[in-house]
């Protein structure tokens, strides 16, 4: 059930969001953007609230950018909504106790692969030697 | 009538599968040549009753046969036909059947080809055989697409409407032939392991080739259809989102890609046997996890249509018992395998070693982002994101490593090479690629090195494929069609970067008249009328495209109401010249006449499925040379390689 409501929510155009909610500094603008993309929107599959049509989305888009019109950095603001929202709003997933595996696993593979083929590679090498 | 024939089909297709499965791995032996032609037989018996059962779901779809649950909950009577055969597939039960459906097929090819022989082919027979049976099994005790509803009700709830769309339409069917052909090369490694002689072994890979070209041409097709899909139905310009249900795909393709580069090893100079068996029950055993995540319900997304937990706990113990037991086999037989062939440092082998040790990298870095949240959220109810973030700083670098080596393989020999000549033959790609890095950097911007790396990556692939096909003139199809699939990246490639990096934007909220501009495009709305479509409403708004005061073309983007499902979607117009997109969504109503209008110049992003195309037709050139020379059936070089290599 919890899915089709956020099927639903993700279909249905969002109302709330401020077309006029756009900087006219593009420096400003772009950086939005890009914090934009860093954030989840919490009722989607794997869209971030930069592209996405949910109402919760359009409400963070327009905290963002409030947010930066208040003059808080990026760090500020995504601290904040990760004080309100948890990790799981950071489409980057932060570097912690419980995440180094995460962000190790694939070089640790890269390595063993590594380490696994030079040994290889020296014993056919013998091989024919 | 229609449901108890299916479901008596079903019951035949199982007994069948049963008879295929037992047959199969008795006829692995010497002397059982009964038990090898029962083994045939029962494959041919399979497809034909899976046939049925799947004919007469169909027959049931078009003729809104509300009596089937599966039809009433799935379908309605105003729509389209062709929707109402797709829908078949776009429910849980019926595209479980699809699956079976595949599979049969698959058996039915390995039974008629007879390739790798009798007794290889009756092993491969037999494990087939076992999995027809646990999906039937599946199926009928927990998903039987036959169940009647009493009373029947006089309309169906319908199909989501994001599934009725001709991309997805035939999505999931490729998508199928990709994931159940890697069943063939998981049964043929596994009857090789059955197997106890090595000279039917040594077969294996090669039998089992036109196999995993095939699985890897559908998946191929399958991902680069699903990806063209999400571009152009959600209506944002993205063409892929790291879905968890996007990895399920992308981990089988990846693994596949190995198994290909390394099964070519082990035919051609009988190197990495053990890991080319290896590769080919991983590559399964993804496919096996991926339907597992897609179809058990444990990712909340548009895929996931089942959320039923007996469904879930089936296919866990399926899988568990399917790689289990593979790797079982494995782990008994494997030691008796002959060790691998002697080969230089500087040879293709090891180039399509290092292939294989970066492919499996990026799979891991897939398989870890998909399920690490999972995980740490079952064990600690922790709840993370891993996003494209993620995969910007661990798979993009693993795999762009990976594209720098490729142009080298196919310049190396066999055994034992020369870096020198391979790389100096290489000068005209890299002089390619230094153009394409200076003109990406010269002519457009904003400047970016991942932008400027990629074109000239891009040119790096290009330059050498190019070199391929003109130096090689009258040489195999196998060649060429390397040379096309390594294009394809650098199409693929091109076409990424350059939507990532230069994509423009607008966002207005448009009265009729009003224009508003997005890259070198002047739009003009000149408003929305309501169309009524087979199965639905629309909002259609009319923008013209202006080249000065004339109207160069009209764009139409939709806004759809579903009544019978409920739903609105949103159906973009998109005008493409080959090297750049001009994207419209038509966004929400803002009332007296004003609509918010969405438009995008993503330029480059029709390469991104061009690049797929070449990718898969390369895959489509090799699988016709092998095809087309009929295979020596009596025993080829092989025997003498494994002797050699003792």
């Amino acid at each position: 059930m919890k899915y089709v409501v956020a099927l639903l929510l993700m279909i249905v155009p969002a109302l709330a969001v401020p077309v006029a909610d756009t900087f006219s500094d593009p420096a400003m603008e772009a950086r939005a953007r890009n914090l934009q993309r860093q954030l989840r929107c919490l009722v989607c599959q794997a869209q971030s609230i930069d592209e996405s049509n949910a109402d919760l989305a359009a409400d963070m888009r327009h905290l963002v950018r409030s947010q930066m019109r208040e003059g808080r950095t990026d760090q500020q603001i995504e601290d904040f909504l990760v004080a309100r929202y948890g990790d799981f709003v950071l489409m980057r997933p932060p570097v912690q106790s419980d995440t180094w595996m995460l962000w190790l696993a694939p070089f640790l593979v890269l390595g063993a692969g590594g380490a696994v083929a030079w040994v290889t590679v020296k014993k056919a090498g013998a091989k024919g030697a | 009538m229609t449901g108890e024939l299916g479901q008596l089909a079903l019951c035949f297709a199982l007994a069948l599968s049963l008879v295929m499965a037992g047959a199969g791995l008795v006829g692995a032996r010497a002397d059982a040549l009964a038990a090898r032609n029962i083994a045939n037989g029962a494959a041919m018996g399979l497809l034909v009753f899976v046939a049925l059962a799947f004919g007469t779901l169909t027959y049931a779809f078009i003729h809104s046969d509300f009596s089937i649950a599966d039809v009433a909950n799935n379908s309605h009577t105003l729509k389209p036909l062709v929707y109402k055969i797709s829908g078949v597939w776009g429910n849980h039960e019926g595209s479980m059947l699809l699956w079976v459906l595949v599979l049969a097929v698959y058996a039915g090819l390995v039974a008629v080809l007879q390739r790798g022989g009798e007794r290889l082919t009756s092993g491969a027979l037999g494990v087939q055989g076992l999995l027809a049976a646990a999906f039937l099994l599946f199926i009928l005790f927990t998903s039987n697409p036959f169940l009647r509803l009493d009373p029947a009700p006089f309309e169906g709830a319908g199909l989501n409407p994001l599934l009725q769309d001709p991309g997805l339409a035939v999505h999931p069917p490729m998508l199928y032939a990709g994931y159940v052909g890697l069943s063939a090369a998981f049964s043929y490694a596994a009857a090789a392991l059955i197997v106890g002689e090595q000279a039917i072994r040594a077969q294996w890979a090669r039998a089992a080739r036109p196999f995993m070209l095939i699985a890897w041409i559908a998946l191929t097709c399958g991902i680069a259809l699903g990806s063209w899909w999400a571009y152009y139905e959600l209506g944002w310009g993205g063409f892929w989102f790291w879905d968890p249900v996007e990895n399920a795909s992308l981990m089988p393709w990846l693994i596949a890609t190995a198994l290909l580069h390394s099964a070519l090893a082990t035919e051609k100079s009988g190197a990495f046997r053990t890991w080319t068996l290896l590769l080919a029950i991983a590559g399964f055993s993804l496919s096996l996890i991926g339907t597992f995540l897609v179809r058990s319900g444990v990712l909340s997304s548009v895929h996931a249509f089942a959320s039923d937990p007996t469904r879930g706990f089936f296919i866990m113990v399926l899988i568990a018992l399917a790689i289990g037991g593979a790797l079982a086999l494995f782990a008994w037989r494997a030691p008796s395998l002959q060790g691998g062939a002697a080969f230089e440092p500087v040879s293709r082998e090891t180039t399509l070693l290092l292939n294989n040790v970066f492919l499996v990298a990026a799979c891991a870095c897939v398989f870890v982002g998909t399920l690490y949240p999972l995980v740490l959220d079952a064990v600690s109810g922790t709840k993370i994101s891993v996003g494209p973030p993620y995969y910007a700083l661990t798979f993009a670098p693993i795999f762009f490593a990976l594209l720098v080596l490729v142009p080298l393989g196919p310049r190396l020999g066999w055994k034992r090479a020369e870096l020198k000549p391979a790389i100096q033959s290489l000068y005209p790609a890299l002089g390619l690629a230094a153009i394409a890095a200076v003109a990406v950097l010269a002519i457009v911007s904003p400047r970016g090195l991942a932008a400027t790396g990629a074109f000239a990556m891009a040119g790096w692939l290009i330059g050498a494929s190019i070199i391929d096909v003109r130096k090689r003139k009258g040489a195999r199809a196998s060649a060429f069609a390397a040379a096309l699939a390594h294009a394809g990246l650098g199409i693929s490639l091109m076409g990424v970067a350059g939507t990532t990096a230069w994509r423009s934007e607008a966002l207005d909220v448009l009265s009729p008249g009003q224009t508003m501009t997005v890259g070198p495009y002047t739009l003009r709305f000149d408003g929305v009328t309501r169309e009524k479509g087979p199965n639905y409403i629309a909002d259609r708004a009319h923008v013209a495209v202006m080249d000065g005061a004339s109207v160069k073309t009209t764009l139409l983007p939709e806004h759809r109401f579903y009544p019978a499902e409920g739903q609105d979607m949103n159906d973009t117009a998109i005008r493409t010249t080959g090297f750049r997109d001009l994207y419209l969504a038509l966004g929400d109503d803002r009332g007296s006449n004003r609509f918010t209008i969405r438009a995008y110049v993503s330029p480059l992003a029709p390469f991104i499925w061009l690049g797929g195309l070449v990718m898969a037709l390369g895959g489509l050139l090799s699988l016709w040379g092998r095809l087309r020379v009929r295979e020596p059936e009596k025993k080829p070089a092989a025997p003498a390689q494994a002797m050699a290599a003792e």
